[in-house]
C-alpha cells in the first residue's frame, strides 16, 4: 500500500485539494480513498484501466461529496473507468496535463465553465442553468461535448 | 427524442454525479440492462480522469503517508491476507510493507481471474441449456413443417373434406406457421398466396404456396414485419411468383379466435 500510496497520492491529493480548497479537508479524503481500497481491492478492476485513472474519479467524487455535506452517491464497486491514459509516472502526467491544457483553452468558455462548475464545484445542471441562465438542455449538451472534446485529444 | 437517446443524454450528468435524485435512479436501473450505455460511462469517466489532470498542486504532507500506515496497521487483518503466512526473516527483510503491497496487487489479480473463470462457466452452462432447448424445439416442430410428415384431416363422419387452413401467428415475432389441407390442384402459372389482413392498412403479402398431390402444403416463417395485429388471413390465386396487391376474389379467409 505504501508503493501504490507513493505512486499516486499526489493525484488523489491534488485533485481533493483544488475541489475542497482546504488541505486539512483533501488530507481525510485523500486517508478515505486509500483505506477504502485497502478494505477493497476488488472493487479495482484490473482489466479495465489503470488505478491513476480510478483513483483519480473515486478521489474528486468522494472530494464533492464531502463539499456538497452529502453522503457518498456511489459505490466504489460500481466505478468502472476506461483507461485513456496512464498516470503511473509523473512524466506521463506532465505530458498530460500539458494536452488537457490546451483542449481546455481552446473550448468556448461557456463550455469550459458549465464542466468545470460541474466538475470541480459538484453543482447540478439545474444548478448550473440557474447560475448562468441557460436552458437545461444547453448545459446538458455542452458538458456532454466538453467531456467528449477532452477523450477526442486523446484518442490514437 | 428516443428514451434511449435521452439516457444517453443524462450519462455525463450521471458520471459526474450532477444528476438529480429521481432521475439517477431511474438511470441506475436502465444501465442494469444497457450495455452500450455502460460502455459509455465508462468512456464519461475516463474523461473525468482526464479533467483532473490540470488539477496540479503541491504533494500531500509527509505526516499523510504515516498516518494511512498507522490507519491501515489498526485495521482487521482480512483473511486473505492472513493465509499467507511467510517465515520470520522474508518478513524481516522485505520489510511488511512491501510484502503488503504486494499481497493487494495479488489479491486484485485474483478476484479478476475467479470472475473470468465464473464468466466462462456460466457461458458455457447458457449454451449447453440453448443447444437442449433447441433439440426440444425441434421435436415439436417436425411434425408440424417436415415435408414427409403425414397430415391427416378429420371431418365429422360422411363428410367429403373441404379445403382447410390454419394459420399460427405470433404477432410480437411476427412469426407465422400456416397448413392447408385438400386444397384444390392449380394450372402451373398459378400459385395461392397468403395475406396477413391486420386491423389497419392493405393486406401483407405472407408467402406462396403451392399444394402437394394430397392437397396438403405450409408456409413457415415468411418474412413478415414484427408486431402487426392480424384481425385475419387470406388466400388468393395469383400468378407464378406471387403479387404485391391481393387479386380477387379471396378463395378462403378466417378471422382470428
Amino acid at each position: 500500500m505504501a508503493e501504490l500510496y507513493d505512486r499516486y497520492s499526489s493525484v488523489v491529493y491534488a485533485v481533493a485539494l483544488r475541489v475542497l480548497g482546504d488541505t486539512g479537508a483533501a488530507e481525510d479524503v485523500l486517508q478515505e480513498v486509500f483505506l477504502q481500497l485497502w478494505r477493497k481491492p476488488s472493487a479495482f478492476d484490473a482489466a479495465r484501466g489503470s488505478l491513476g485513472n480510478w483513483l483519480a474519479v473515486i478521489a474528486r467524487n468522494r472530494a464533492i461529496d464531502s463539499l456538497r455535506k452529502r453522503r457518498p452517491e456511489t459505490d466504489i464497486d460500481d466505478v468502472v473507468v476506461s483507461a485513456s491514459c496512464d498516470m503511473a509516472s509523473d512524466a506521463d502526467r506532465a505530458r498530460a496535463a500539458e494536452k488537457v491544457r490546451g483542449v481546455m483553452g481552446n473550448m468556448a468558455p461557456a463550455q469550459r465553465s458549465a464542466l468545470e462548475m460541474a466538475y470541480w464545484e459538484g453543482l447540478t445542471h439545474s444548478e448550473i442553468a440557474d447560475k448562468t441562465g441557460e436552458p437545461l438542455g444547453t448545459i446538458k449538451t455542452r458538458i456532454r461535448a466538453g467531456l467528449i472534446a477532452l477523450r477526442k485529444a486523446f484518442q490514437v | 427524442m428516443t428514451e434511449h437517446e435521452q439516457f444517453a443524454d443524462d450519462l455525463a450528468l450521471y458520471a459526474l454525479n450532477a444528476l438529480p435524485g429521481e432521475d439517477r435512479a431511474r438511470m441506475k436501473d436502465h444501465l442494469e440492462t444497457c450495455a452500450s450505455c455502460r460502455r459509455e460511462l465508462e468512456h464519461l469517466r475516463g474523461d473525468m480522469a482526464l479533467l483532473t489532470l490540470s488539477a496540479n498542486g503541491p504533494r500531500a504532507p509527509q505526516r499523510s503517508r504515516q498516518r494511512l500506515l498507522d490507519a491501515i496497521a489498526q485495521e482487521p487483518r482480512t483473511p486473505r491476507l492472513a493465509s499467507a503466512s511467510p517465515s520470520r526473516s522474508w518478513w524481516g527483510v522485505l520489510g511488511w510493507t512491501a510484502a503488503v503491497a504486494a499481497l493487494v496487487f495479488a489479491v486484485v489479480l485474483w478476484q479478476q481471474n475467479s470472475a473470468l473463470k465464473q464468466t466462462l462457466a456460466s457461458a458455457n452452462s447458457r449454451a449447453a441449456e440453448s443447444a437442449r432447448e433447441m433439440e426440444a424445439l425441434r421435436k415439436v416442430a417436425a411434425p408440424i413443417i417436415e415435408p414427409d410428415a403425414q397430415r391427416i384431416t378429420l371431418v365429422a363422419v360422411k363428410t367429403p373434406p373441404q379445403p382447410q387452413g390454419k394459420a399460427f401467428y405470433l404477432r410480437n415475432r411476427g412469426s407465422l406457421v400456416f397448413l392447408a389441407n385438400n386444397m384444390p390442384p392449380l394450372p402451373p402459372q398459378k400459385t395461392y398466396e397468403l395475406w396477413l389482413l391486420p386491423t389497419q392498412g392493405t393486406p401483407i403479402p405472407a408467402g406462396v404456396f403451392k399444394p402437394d398431390a394430397h392437397g396438403s402444403a405450409s408456409v413457415v416463417n415468411p418474412p413478415l414485419p414484427a408486431g402487426t395485429q392480424a384481425k385475419g388471413f387470406a388466400i388468393t390465386v395469383e400468378n407464378q411468383g406471387g403479387s404485391d396487391t391481393p387479386t380477387m376474389p379471396i378463395v378462403m379467409m378466417g378471422a382470428g379466435e
